[in-house]
């Protein structure tokens, strides 16, 4: 299965989850590498310590923007020329877009969401937890190329001790809708308030707070707790609660020993952010939330009842 | 100016597969995404009083029209569903081949997405979509705006907010933090029922069987197993003792 794997780069920087992705391949078989932005050229051996033998670069001004469009025309050809099979995506807002806009072009298979990939009897099987997690799907393809999208924090991104790779320049040619989209904006995180990422224990808040007021009530659990807060992209986005405090795919990765979510329902999107946690205990008014498919301690019930009752009893405990 | 908005019908409480097919058993209850309400009311505050029409597109099963119905009652003007047997089993590369299809019939200025449908959870069909009517694509928008000719849009990524900017016509998926769902008005509900209601065909559309539904697929699903077991999780009911019971979870695990 000669493969190639999207690494998406930010500023100098390769994404961990797309080396890690990187790095579960080249266990599979021989693997190669695209880069395409700014700074790709200098990323190559990276690239290389974790697996590629050979790197596709593109520093064309056409995919100077991080947008997803320009990325397709660049794979597209690349698999054309290498004669690529296999093509492996860790999952990003922009590499999702990158992967489905590539499989509609050359009217291939896209699997996302998958967790791990393994070739049993010449069959290329990907491990595919569907419906919040409650079934785990052996999933494939009918045809080639074949593309994958990998769940955040799938493989660790441990170097293969892989050597100088081949580096092959693209010159690529765009479709016309392609080159579109403009950024005109940025705003970096800011990185205020108090890390999260190194608390032992977490208090979340998701929409069921109800208002954005409602989130003293998470941190005076977290203050009790001895914690800190966190918070869901849907609250964040909102402006409920600032982005230094959000948790998931596009926040912090956090694993406490103590994760205690309130009113927040568990996508997946939010729960690879923190499943890795000790204990989790969720309180959610929906009995079907997918929360309480990962939680040790599911409460049904009402946090604007439970909470206040919960941070007096740990507070009297603790005096 | 026209909005296309793509909503879709969904399997309502916990879902389960159909060991036989292997996919998701449709025949109990469903209901509208409700991440796709969210791309329904920013249509409808983006039309507010103009002359723009908002026409809600849906492929599935005939059921689907309930969700459809429900994107009328909220205001939209007009709804068109994709329905075929032949269709049935599309994965992404099928079904967007399939409402793309529909779409190009509408020649929409713009066309609005969810941010992802509850029972798929892929979170990508409008990047296909987008592909295959050659159009411009911007996902996750958390704050759209139309102006002129062009929308922009404020979006959350990995790396903090970018603003990006579109010509029209475009495709743009919101995000569920983009507005609050309004709910559909009496008037409203009694209103949807005197508005177009298109039931489309694969012949209607021009699109072969060959290319939808399992025969159109690029994706399989071999096998169904169960989730990695999870130790000893625990779920109560609030009874008015909830406050105790987490209390004393925590203290058996030494976490208090
Ligand atoms: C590309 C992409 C990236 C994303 N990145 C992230 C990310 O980094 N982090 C993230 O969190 N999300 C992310 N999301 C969004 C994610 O899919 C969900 O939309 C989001 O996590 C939902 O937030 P929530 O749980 O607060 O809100 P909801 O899904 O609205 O859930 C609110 C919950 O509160 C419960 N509730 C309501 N009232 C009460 C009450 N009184 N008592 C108890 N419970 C109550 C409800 O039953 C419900 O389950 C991303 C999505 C996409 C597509
Ligand atoms: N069968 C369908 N009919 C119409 N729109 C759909 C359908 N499936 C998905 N969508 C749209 O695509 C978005 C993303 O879906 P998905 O990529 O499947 O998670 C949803 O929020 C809907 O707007």
């Amino acid at each position: 299965m000669p493969t190639l794997v999207f690494l998406e780069h930010h500023g100098s920087e390769l994404q961990k989850g797309a080396l890690g992705v990187l790095a579960k391949a080249a266990s599979l078989g021989d693997v190669a590498a695209l880069i395409a932005g700014p700074g790709a050229k200098a990323l190559a051996a990276e690239a290389g310590s974790h697996g590629a033998t050979k790197v596709w670069i593109c520093e064309d001004e056409g995919v100077a923007q991080p947008v997803p469009q320009p990325r397709v025309d660049v794979l597209a050809q690349v698999v054309e020329e290498g004669g690529y099979d296999t093509v492996l995506f860790a999952n990003s807002v922009l590499a999702a877009d990158v992967a489905a806009g590539l499989a509609a072009r050359l009217d291939a298979g896209l699997n996302w969401d998958l967790t791990d990939l393994e070739q049993r009897d010449g069959e290329i099987i990907g491990k595919r937890p569907a419906l919040q997690d409650s079934v785990y799907a052996d999933v494939g393809w009918t045809g080639t190329p074949r593309l994958a999208l990998f769940r955040a924090g799938s493989f660790d991104a441990t170097p293969t001790g892989g050597g100088d790779p081949e580096v092959a320049q693209v010159s690529p040619s765009y479709a016309a809708h392609s080159t579109a989209v403009t950024l005109v904006g940025q705003d970096a995180e800011e990185s205020s308030g108090p890390s999260i990422e190194d608390a032992d224990v977490i208090v979340a808040g998701g929409r069921g707070l109800g208002e954005p007021e409602n989130f003293a009530l998470a941190e005076e659990l977290a203050k009790a707790l001895g914690g800190a807060v966190g918070a869901t992209r849907a609250v964040v986005d909102a402006g409920w609660y600032p982005y230094s405090a959000q948790i998931g795919q596009t926040g912090k990765m956090v694993s406490p020993k103590l994760y205690v979510a309130l009113g927040i329902s568990g996508a997946i999107q939010h729960k690879v952010g923190m499943q890795s946690s000790g204990t989790i205990v969720a309180i959610n008014k929906d009995p079907n939330a997918p929360i309480f498919e990962f939680s040790d301690l599911g409460v049904v019930g009402d946090l604007h009842e439970i909470v206040p009752k919960l941070t007096e009893l740990i507070r009297t405990r603790s005096a | 100016m026209r909005i296309a908005v793509c909503v879709k019908h969904v399997p309502e409480g916990p879902s389960h597969l159909d060991p036989s097919t292997k996919r998701l058993d449709r025949s109990g209850e469903g209901a509208l995404n409700h991440f796709d309400a969210n791309a329904v009311e920013e249509a409808l505050r983006l039309k507010g009083d103009s002359d723009t029409e908002v026409v809600a597109i849906s492929l599935g099963p005939q059921k689907a029209l309930d969700s459809l119905r429900k994107t009328l009652a909220m205001g939209a003007d007009r709804a068109v569903l994709v329905s075929d047997d032949a269709a049935v089993g599309s994965d992404l590369v099928a079904t967007s081949r399939l409402l793309a299809a529909a779409l190009e019939r509408e020649e929409a200025d713009l066309v609005l997405f969810g941010q992802q449908a509850s029972d798929a959870d892929g979170a990508v069909l409008w990047a296909a979509v987008a592909e295959r009517l050659g159009l411009p694509v911007v996902s996750q928008a958390m704050e759209l705006a139309v102006d002129g000719g062009s929308v922009r849009v404020k979006r959350q990524t990995e790396f903090g907010y970018d603003t990006l900017e579109a010509p029209l016509p475009a495709v743009v998926a919101v995000s569920d933090a983009i507005n609050e769902p309004r709910y559909p008005s009496l008037k409203g509900i009694m209103g949807a029922k005197k508005k177009p209601q298109d039931v489309l065909s694969l012949g209607d559309l021009g699109v072969d069987a060959g290319d939808v539904g399992e025969a159109g697929s690029r994706t399989t699903v071999f096998a169904l197993g169960d989730p990695p077991a999870r130790g000893d999780a625990r779920k109560i009911e609030d009874d008015g003792n909830a406050a105790q019971a987490i209390l004393d979870f925590l203290a058996e695990k030494r976490l208090v």
